[in-house]
Formats: C-alpha cells, sequence, structure tokens
C-alpha cells in the first residue's frame, strides 16, 4: 500500500451529499479485472455527455462542461472536497480505486458510508472527517478563491488553510498507523497464525457443524 | 454478567485475538465470492504466493453479468464474459466449489447461500458485495467487504474490524393485509435516512418482524445497507430453524441437533443496551413508492412527489432538487399519476419463491397495460425457477405478458445487457434507485413484487389492495 505522510493540493469541491459508488464509478467498469484504469471514468456519468463503455478512448468523448471536475481552475487536484454520507451504495473498491487513479490522494466530509471509508484506508486513500461548520467553510473558501490549496498533515492530525487555520481530525490509531508506514493488513495478520489455528481448533469442537462442508 | 445482544453474542464468539488498538481480529466461517469483486483479489493472492486458508469455507457463483437470455450461447460481451472466466479458473486453481453459470444451483449469491444452507445461524459470513447484510435474517453476523478484505479473508479467514455500535428498530403491531416485507424496509429507510445507521450494526426486532417468513426477514435485511448498516440482522426463533433443515450444507442428524440448541439462544438478551433505538408501528405502513434517487426519498403510495421548497436544510433540499430533475417529476404530483415504460421483477431483494409467487398472485388472468414496453421477472436462483415453474407461476407470467428469464443480477444494476434506456421509467423490486443504477439516464422506483405486479397491469403506480 502506498504511504501517506503529508500532502499540500489543490482542492476540488463537489457540494452534493450522498455521492453513491455507482456516481463514483458505473458498474459496466466493474467488469474490469484489473485495479488501475479506472481514472477516466470517475463520475462518468457526470463528467461526459455521451455514455461510456470500458475500452473506448475517453479522451475522444463530449465532457460536461458544467461538471466541476472539467474546469480548469481544478485541474490536478489532489483533495476532494465533499458532502454527507459520501461513498454509500456498493461494496466497490472500485470506487477509491478510481480516486486514486485520478490524482486524489485525500477526501474531506462530514460523513461517510462505512464500507466506502473502510476500503480508502486500505488503499492508501485517506478519508477525513471534519464537522459542517468547517467543511461549510472549506466549501466557501475552496469556491472564492482559485488555486485554493490546503495542507494534510496525517502524524499531527491537521489541515490548515493557506490563511494558516488549522482543523484537527480524529482518525483511528491502527489506521493512521498502516497508512503513515504503507503496511500491507494481510502481513499482520499472518503474525498471528498460532492463535487463528487455535481459535479454529476450540470451534471445531464447539461448533463442529461449521466445518462440514 | 452484562446482558448482550445478538450482535455482541456474535461478535464475541467470533474474536480471535483483541488487538491493543481496539480492533480486533474476527474470523469469518463462511465466504461469497462472485466474479465482479474476486478477481483482483485472487491476483493478490497469487502475487504473494499465498493460498487460501480454508477452501471449504468459500462458496462461488457468477450472478452479475451472467445472460438471463439464450445462456446456451454464451456471454456476447466479452469484458463481461473474461471475467465471468477468470471467476472459474480461479476456483477450479484453488479448489473452491463454484455453481457456474450453467449450473442449476446457479443464481444471485444472496439467494442462494441460504438457500442451500451454506449460511446458517451464528456464522460470520462475508462477500465483496454490500448486500451481504441479507444474511443476517437468520441470526448470522453478515456484512459486504472490499476486494482488499476479500483478498485478507481468502488468505487468513479473518478481518480486522472495529466493533461497530448496536441499534435496535423495533416494528411493533400486526402487519395490515397487503403490506410486505418491502414496505417495512422501504418505511423504516423513509425515517431514519440512507445514512440512519451508519457505524451501527441494526438488529430489526418488533413482533411484526416475528410475524414476517424468514424469506421476508432476508429482504429487510438486504437494505440494511440501504440505511447506512453495514449489517443487519434478527434474532432466531422456530420460523428460521424449520427454514435450515435439510438444507444441502446444513448439518444432519445429532450435528443438527446440537446445532439448533446453540442457535436457539441467538437473541438479544431482555435488558441489552442499544446505543440506538428506533420504534415503528406496523399498522402505519402503506405499500411504498420511492419518488428520488435514493432509498430515502420514499413515500407512500396514496402519497405525491414532495415539495423541495418546503424542506428546511439547504443540503437536503438541493438534493431533492437534483432529484426530481434526474427523475422528471414535479412536486405535488401524485404517485398514481406516474406511469411506466418497464417493470423489472427480480433481485437479491425480491426474487425469491415467496415474492414470485405475490407478483404472480396479483398479475394472473390480468394483461401487461399497453404502455408497458417490457415486463420481466428474474428468478433469484434456477432453484426457485425450478420451483416457480413447478407451481406454474411462469406461466401465469407469460400469459399476462412478462418475460421469464434466466437467474441473475439482471435490471438490478444492469451490467449484463438487461437495462434501462435514457429517460425510461421502471417500478423495480431492486434496492437502489441512484442515478444511472439501472442504466445510463433510467429512473428507478423501488416498490415491492405485488406492488411492481400491479403497476404492470395498470401502467402506472396503484395501490394494490384497490385492485
Ligand atoms: S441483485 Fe443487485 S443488489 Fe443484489 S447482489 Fe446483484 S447487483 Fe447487487
Amino acid at each position: 500500500m502506498q504511504k501517506f505522510e503529508k500532502l499540500t493540493g489543490l482542492v476540488m469541491p463537489l457540494d452534493r451529499a450522498n455521492v453513491d459508488t455507482d456516481a463514483i464509478i458505473p458498474k459496466q467498469y466493474l467488469k474490469s479485472i484489473k485495479r488501475t484504469g479506472f481514472g477516466p471514468s470517475l463520475f462518468d456519468d457526470w463528467r461526459y455527455l455521451d455514455p461510456g463503455e470500458p475500452g473506448m478512448d475517453h479522451s475522444q468523448r463530449r465532457v460536461n462542461p458544467g461538471f466541476v471536475l472539467n474546469q480548469p481552475r481544478y485541474g490536478g487536484a489532489q483533495i476532494l472536497l465533499a458532502r454527507d454520507n459520501f461513498g454509500c451504495g456498493s461494496s466497490r473498491e472500485h470506487a477509491p480505486w478510481a480516486l486514486m487513479d485520478y490524482g486524489f490522494r485525500v477526501i474531506i466530509a462530514p460523513s461517510y458510508a462505512d464500507i466506502f471509508y473502510n476500503n480508502s484506508f486500505k488503499n492508501g486513500l485517506l478519508p477525513i472527517v471534519l464537522d459542517r461548520a468547517a467543511v461549510d467553510q472549506l466549501f466557501r473558501e475552496t469556491e472564492a478563491m482559485p488555486g485554493y490549496r490546503l495542507t494534510l498533515d496525517l502524524a499531527a492530525q491537521t489541515v490548515t488553510t493557506p490563511a494558516g487555520k488549522v482543523f484537527k481530525f480524529e482518525i483511528d490509531a491502527f489506521r493512521k498507523h498502516c497508512l503513515l508506514n504503507g503496511l500491507d493488513d494481510i502481513g499482520l495478520t499472518l503474525q498471528h497464525v498460532d492463535e487463528i489455528r487455535a481459535y479454529e481448533a476450540r470451534r471445531r469442537k464447539e461448533a463442529p457443524w461449521l466445518f462440514t462442508s | 454478567m452484562a446482558e448482550k445482544t445478538l450482535y455482541d453474542k456474535l461478535w464475541d464468539a467470533h474474536v480471535v485475538r483483541h488487538n491493543d488498538d481496539g480492533t480486533s481480529l474476527l474470523y469469518i466461517d463462511r465466504h461469497l465470492v462472485h466474479e465482479v469483486t474476486s478477481p483482483q483479489a485472487f491476483e493478490g493472492l497469487r502475487l504473494a504466493a499465498r493460498k487460501p486458508w480454508r477452501v471449504d469455507a468459500n462458496l462461488a457463483t457468477a450472478d452479475h453479468n451472467v445472460p438471463t437470455t439464450d445462456r446456451a450461447r454464451g456471454i456476447a460481451d466479452p469484458v463481461s464474459r473474461l471475467q465471468v472466466e477468470t471467476l472459474d479458473r480461479n476456483c477450479h486453481d484453488y479448489g473452491i466449489t463454484e455453481f457456474g453459470m450453467h449450473d442449476a444451483r446457479q443464481g444471485i449469491v444472496h439467494v442462494i447461500g441460504p438457500e442451500q444452507g451454506a449460511t446458517l445461524p451464528g456464522m460470520t459470513v462475508v462477500c465483496g458485495d454490500s448486500h451481504t447484510s441479507t444474511h443476517g435474517a437468520f441470526g448470522a453476523l453478515a456484512f459486504g467487504i472490499g476486494t482488499s478484505e476479500v483478498e485478507h479473508v481468502l488468505a487468513t479467514q479473518c478481518l480486522i474490524l472495529k466493533k461497530a455500535n448496536n441499534m435496535r428498530v423495533r416494528v411493533e403491531g400486526k402487519i395490515p393485509p397487503g403490506i410486505t416485507a418491502k414496505d417495512i424496509v422501504l418505511a423504516i429507510i423513509g425515517r431514519i435516512g440512507t445514512a440512519g445507521g451508519s457505524g451501527h450494526a441494526i438488529e430489526f426486532a418488533g413482533n411484526a418482524i416475528g410475524q414476517l417468513s424468514v424469506e421476508g426477514r432476508m429482504t429487510v435485511c438486504n437494505m440494511a445497507i440501504e440505511a447506512g448498516a453495514r449489517a443487519g440482522m434478527i434474532a432466531v426463533d422456530e420460523k428460521t430453524i424449520e427454514y435450515f433443515r435439510g438444507r444441502p450444507y446444513a448439518p444432519k442428524g445429532e450435528l443438527w441437533d446440537r446445532a439448533v440448541l446453540t442457535w436457539r439462544g441467538l437473541t438479544s438478551d431482555p435488558d441489552a443496551k442499544f446505543d440506538k433505538e428506533v420504534a415503528l408501528n406496523a399498522a402505519d405502513i402503506k405499500p411504498q413508492v420511492t419518488w428520488g434517487t435514493s432509498p430515502e426519498m420514499v413515500v407512500p403510495v396514496d402519497g405525491a412527489v414532495p415539495d423541495p421548497d418546503q424542506e428546511a436544510d439547504s443540503v437536503k433540499r438541493g438534493s431533492m432538487q437534483q432529484a426530481l430533475k434526474y427523475m422528471d417529476l414535479k412536486p405535488g404530483t401524485p404517485m398514481r399519476a406516474i406511469s411506466l415504460d418497464k417493470i423489472f421483477i427480480g433481485s437479491c431483494t425480491n426474487s425469491r419463491i415467496e415474492d414470485l409467487r405475490a407478483a404472480a398472485a396479483v398479475v394472473k388472468g390480468k394483461k401487461v397495460a399497453a404502455n408497458i414496453k417490457l415486463a420481466m421477472v428474474v428468478p433469484g436462483s434456477g432453484l426457485v425457477k425450478a420451483q416457480a415453474e413447478k407451481e406454474g407461476l411462469d406461466k401465469i407470467f407469460r400469459e399476462a405478458g412478462f418475460e421469464w428469464r434466466a437467474p441473475g443480477c439482471s435490471m438490478c444494476l444492469a451490467m449484463n445487457a438487461d437495462r434501462l434506456e435514457p429517460g425510461e421509467r421502471c417500478a423495480s423490486t431492486s434496492n437502489r434507485n441512484f442515478e444511472g443504477r439501472q442504466g445510463a439516464g433510467g429512473r428507478t422506483h423501488l416498490v415491492s413484487p405485488a406492488m411492481a405486479a400491479a403497476a404492470a397491469i395498470t401502467g402506472h403506480f396503484v395501490d394494490v389492495r384497490e385492485l
């Protein structure tokens, strides 16, 4: 997994609540058996005016100039500013893959859907929770100031605005540790092989029907 | 000893170890696998030269991409075909049981698991699919996972998780005639919102839930994720136990008796504490229809499309306006005045035999309305299809003008050829009405199977109880 420590990046505001995983990456792209290449299809239905299919040359498609991602001032954004319940819907990990593949490394929102939140950490995408008032302020500032950048410091758990205002955010200690060090969960779990085997041996006695098929 | 909730009991029974940071290593009893979210996990396993930890804990099927017509001719779309073939190859290489596209037992992963008895009370059940919450209907802890976690379960039979909070949704009172599990769960989501259960495991309780069949309970738990909860669950009762008797993967003989003794304890203790409680009265619930692009945008069928101007919260108002635009609806339009182009009866929410019987009872001897371009029934599994055909339900549907298809996810998410065209409006028994869910530009209204059947006959929404 990619490490995350610090980042100063351009912010793109996506001013709608309940952005679901179908909107982040539509189902036709889920047919891919790879983890990469989803960036050009991120927010596909909003971003293009013509329908998208896997394998197309997306650079030839008609873009929707009204969609925020297509506005030149947000080109190269690495921080996505969003509203409540971001990432609701399916469990598709293609959603964080698409966000990362496009170039986003951080999302800031008041709340996330649980599975999306979890999937993001597994891929080195940092979903930050700030309260509504703070998110409102960031929306106002981003829209008012072209080139608006925020600085993220994971170790310090802070978001700093260009004017120097600092917002603290909460993050689970284990997730922080894994992200700072780029650790792989499976490797960590396999350090406990003996405990898993001991648990299985006990369960085979207590509930043998769980092991009969 | 402190009183425990059902969720506490299921969780505690599966903890392999507590980590210092408050997470736990949780053991997974059953891992269901489908073609869409597994290829990258198997690839990861292969790259790390790892093997599945316990092959027999996995059960796979192809459901999202499979065609529902002319299956013998295979999958026309080469990208879909490769994904299904990749699953076949991975299962073959690692010795995992798969109900492939041509197996009589193939079907939607959340239909076949319980049907086979491969998911049982007291189990932890996971799948790379958010609607895994379905399996909580019989006192199991079941939830969807992402592809990294699919790989983690394959490699270790465990997951690193933080325990969620406990939430209970009680539905009390006698369920009025004509009201189904789907109406109950839509009414719950209408009340608590799509983020109402975030960070919680929801237990659905109360005597109305007890009145539901096990299949109806699956419909309720299926949509726990639409209420924001990763897991939904219902306590075990005698109906649950009877449901599993004799199923292929269920225990037999003396093991069955032992299992049943354990299963009877899978209820919340009387004084267990919940972090959040909500109560609904079943008598107040009417047939539900969604009007917008989120399952919480729902009203009773005798209601009307709401007016965003009446909404005080500005973010909500914005979502409502966007939804009305996408759905091409005007505030104040009676739901009954909305006419439809397509009807879809299927999906892991409502494609079991009971759902098909309910829909068939409504359409029997009638004809699909002239304005309906396509009405289709997609059974949840090959075995559901066979049972329905044995009961003559396929004939009832066909004579009314429905298409009778082969099992799969189909137009629930339109990954195969079944989809809405831009602007088409559909009464659907599935679980998500997101923009583009059933096809780019398509407009989805979520309803129960009986309500979808009634809409097919009249061409617009109607209260099935008045038909
Ligand atoms: S039927 Fe729909 S919701 Fe259910 S598993 Fe298939 S695609 Fe997902």
